[in-house]
């Protein structure tokens, strides 16, 4: 089918951007996202984009498209795409490219498929709407795209629905799609950051295959320095809108130039030293759990926690990490099995603990944003545990929540503002004072850093490093990225299918011999060097 | 069994829950009504006597408790009863059962909420979906101004203004609305074409702006984005992508105004004298005639839980996530 659509060289230039301007709308006035950045990208080359979040990495990627999202303009400079000009392209003329020369793979798969059609359908969509082939010709074509990217039951998969496939294969799934009308540039926009390790893994390598087999160019967006490693033939590094340093991938690994390339991957310097204790402070008893009493998701689930200590739960989605933290705050009263608390059993439910076992027990979530009420200042998001376990008021009330500012780092302007005027790490610091001003014992983390990029995640880890010692904290840590849990752990469970495959100190967790799935969690977490996917495929077949 | 099928059997049940608890309401609420119909019948001047024993016969002398349970009794075999009017203290009965009173003025209903619907669901919908893929254009600001002036008047200052202009000034429709059981079908149709058209331009505005508001809600979602990156086009990103994710606050709008066209039209009855469900209920609440009140009520109500329970199952079998569990 690629015989009416020609094909130039390798090598000759696919896509031009000359110092490309972008301006966002915030705060009722346009400001700079993107300040004069040049994009050079040849056939069948693969372009690593990386950059914290707010770097402007997707608002540069989607303007290889020649498209601004709503509340964006295209201000300045040029682009070119194969004899194109997309900035003065019309409507029509930058929609004949869509879908068919020009393919984008979406951040969250699970939301960018539309849930009222079949797979099959919208993975043909762009190529029948613009006759490239018959219906027939290009539905075979799809299933054989679904079996080279090795999901499951390529010939009937495409008849089910979003909803009906897990994540990963969406994944997959939507980059079926953007192959479907074999376009000369598909734009990956963090396609991978939604998933766990292990599913990643099998993403990465299904999408880096296929990129090669059909010699298509690729513009790769990620925050993840270890990831794009794998997939690009160079890397640019964007910060606030502006480009760092662009170097071949193997360059830039070795010897990045600028301090902030180095910066991007100092999680993975933060090191902990490891704590064990035999104070036992909260400890999981034979749990078994179950939603809605249907489907059993934790078998037998033993966990012990000591005092002061940071406990990391891990494993891939759906292995029962959250609903074990679910069964400890009382939130899913377990079938079988009970939770200790300093020895005592704590009531299964909720609503028959008392105050003082309430208070004893916090919980900080993964998504900040949602876990506060967006009208109520930060004052009162913090002030509300002061009063309802302490019973502070006034004078005291306030003077404590100062205080509570000051020890997340985080200075008196934000007394008085709204959630919606913080950033994602400020976010996540008030919600840790939230829990903090319970002044409990143990604190339930649950993947609180992962909706954060590399260097916000390393201050809110270092933050609740220094809580720890501060004020003896425990943490019940749960989380999918093996980084962190190398940084802040001493014990660690690992979890798998509603059950725990091991738990231990972090030094023999980490280190051989490990246990089947120990082995492919650790084996999964991406190096960062370019030939980690490649050996790891070679290794596993 | 198709998990779908479960879920409508449930709505089933709780609608006729509902009903049931809807009977209680209505007989109370005409418990509270002052007087009775002997009273209505009598006048002032009757004696206590020829009262009371009208009252025996009628059966209003019996305990509230047993006179519900007579007619709920009733009700479920089918019997409406036999209306209070027609009947006098001198024994001579002329009465007629509820259901031959109630029966020809429903039909007359359902003629003229069918013919405004059928006009005005598919103009709602058109107008919406138009509206939202040429948003913010003179074509959407027009459309909305329209409509919302038409919701904006009574229905009366509306029919009256169809009258002036389509049957006095401009004389092709008649003003008076008044069929029988006999008259033909087309003229049927001829005769309320103005009560079908004020009532169309009294609920159009809603629905469409429903439609309308219901799909541009959908236009932020990521995967429309994405149809747009696809290189679909504008119409059949609307059409393709965002209507059928739209359908379940669509149809519960467009259930909840086709119920007002069957129970809320009394005003429009009144302006073109037509022998609607409305102005019989009307007149029965004035005479006291609770046997004919009662099923009038009845029937509006089952009329909201039915349109109601159907926009339900729209809401359902429109989402895939429970057509096709995991």
């Amino acid at each position: 089918m690629t015989t009416d659509n020609p094909k130039g060289q390798k090598g000759d230039v696919l896509l031009e951007m000359k110092n490309i301007t972008i301006d966002g709308f915030s705060d009722e006035k346009w400001h700079p996202i993107i300040k004069g950045v040049d994009l050079t990208l040849k056939r069948g080359e693969v372009m690593g984009l990386i950059g914290e979040s707010g770097a402007g990495k997707s608002t540069l990627g989607l303007a290889a498209m020649g498209f601004a999202r709503p509340g964006c303009k295209i201000t300045g400079g040029s682009i070119d795409f194969d004899g194109h000009d997309l900035i003065n392209a019309t409507e029509d003329e930058l929609r004949a490219l869509w879908g068919t020369r020009i393919a984008y793979v979406a951040q969250s798969a699970a939301a960018s498929f539309n849930p009222a059609h079949r797979l099959l359908d919208q993975t043909v969509e762009s190529t029948l709407d613009a006759s490239l082939q018959t219906s027939d010709a290009a539905q075979s074509d799809a299933r054989e795209l679904y079996a080279s990217l090795q999901l499951p039951d390529p010939d009937n998969i495409g008849d089910r629905y979003p909803h009906q496939v897990s994540g990963g294969q969406l994944q997959r799934m939507m980059t079926a799609m953007a192959m479907s009308s074999r376009p000369d540039l598909i734009i990956f926009d963090e396609p991978t950051t939604a998933l766990d390790v292990t599913t990643q893994v099998e993403v990465l390598v299904a999408m880096r295959d296929i990129v090669e087999r059909f010699n298509t160019a690729a513009i790769y967006i990620t925050h993840d320095l270890a990831v794009v490693a794998q997939m690009a033939d160079f890397i640019k590094v964007l910060r606030y809108g502006e480009e760092v340093e662009e170097a071949e991938t193997r360059k830039m690994l070795s010897a990045p130039t600028e301090d902030y390339t180095k910066s991007l991957w100092s999680v993975r310097a933060l090191e902990k030293p490891e704590n064990i204790s035999d104070d036992t402070v909260l400890e999981v008893k034979n749990v078994d759990a179950a939603y809605a009493g249907t489907v059993k998701v934790l078998h037998d689930v033993n966990i012990k926690i000591a005092r002061g200590t940071t406990v990391a739960v891990v494993g891939e989605s759906g292995s029962g990490k959250s609903t074990t933290a679910r069964v400890i705050t009382g939130l899913l009263p377990p079938l079988t099995g009970e939770t200790l608390f300093n020895g005592e059993p704590l009531p299964p439910a909720l609503k028959d603990r008392s105050k003082d076992q309430l208070q004893r027990i916090q919980m900080i979530y993964q998504m900040a944003d949602t876990a506060m009420n967006p009208r109520q200042t930060v004052a009162e998001i913090i002030g509300r545990p002061l009063e309802f376990y302490h019973g502070l008021r006034g004078r005291k009330k306030q003077d404590r929540i100062l205080e509570l500012l000051d020890m997340i780092e985080l200075d008196q302007t934000f007394y008085d503002r709204l959630p919606s005027e913080l950033s994602g790490g400020q976010k996540q610091r008030v919600c840790i004072a939230r829990a903090l001003a319970a002044e409990p014992e143990v604190i339930i983390c649950d993947e609180v850093t992962s909706a954060l990029d590399q260097i916000v995640q390393e201050g809110i880890l270092r933050l609740l490093l220094r809580l720890q010692k501060e004020f003896n904290i425990t943490y019940l840590f749960i989380t999918h990225d093996i980084a962190v849990v190398q940084a802040i752990s001493d014990e660690i469970v690992v979890m798998y299918q509603g059950g725990v495959v091991e738990q231990g100190p972090k030094s023999v967790v980490m280190s051989p011999p490990y246990p089947d799935y120990t082995q492919l969690l650790l084996s999964s977490v991406p190096e960062m060097d370019p030939d980690w996917l490649s050996n790891l495929v070679d290794g596993r077949e | 069994m198709h998990p779908i099928l479960g879920t409508i059997l449930q709505r089933l049940l709780l609608g006729l829950i509902t009903l049931f608890f809807v009977s209680l309401i209505i007989f109370s609420a005409i418990e509270f009504l002052p007087g009775d119909f002997t009273q209505a019948v009598l006048g002032q001047a009757a004696t206590e006597e020829t009262v009371a024993a009208f009252r025996r016969e009628l059966g209003l002398d019996q305990p509230a408790y047993l006179r519900y349970f007579n007619w709920v009794g009733s009700v479920m075999t089918g019997d409406l009863g036999t209306s209070f009017s027609g009947r006098a203290a001198s024994g001579v009965d002329r009465s007629r059962a509820v259901i031959d009173l109630i029966a020809p003025r429903l039909w007359n209903t359902l003629f003229l909420a069918g013919m405004a619907g059928i006009v005005a669901v598919p103009l709602a919908l058109f107008l919406g979906v138009t509206a939202a893929l040429y948003r913010n254009t003179m074509y959407d600001r027009t459309v909305n101004a329209a409509t919302l002036t038409t919701i904006s008047f009574p229905e009366f200052f509306v029919a009256y203004l169809l009258i002036l202009f389509f049957a006095s000034l401009w004389p092709v429709f008649p003003s008076l609305a008044n069929v029988n059981v006999d008259t033909p079908f087309m003229e049927r149709i001829y005769k309320c074409a103005l009560p079908a058209l004020t009532l169309t331009l009294v609920i159009v505005a809603h629905m469409m702006r429903m439609t309308r508001a219901a799909i541009i809600n959908l236009l932020a979602s990521p995967y429309i984005e994405m149809a747009k990156l696809k290189g679909v086009s504008r119409a059949r990103v609307i059409l393709r992508h965002a209507l059928p994710n739209a359908w379940a606050p669509i149809a519960t709008v467009i259930a909840f105004n086709l119920a007002y066209l069957v129970v809320g039209v009394v005003v429009v009855e009144v302006v073109f004298v037509y022998p609607g469900i409305g102005q019989l209920m009307v007149d029965a609440v004035t005479t006291r005639d609770i046997p004919v009140v009662q099923a009038c009520a009845l029937i509006f109500a089952a009329t909201y839980i039915i349109l109601n329970l159907i926009a339900d199952i729209i809401g359902i079998v429109t989402n895939p996530r429970l057509l096709h569990p995991r």
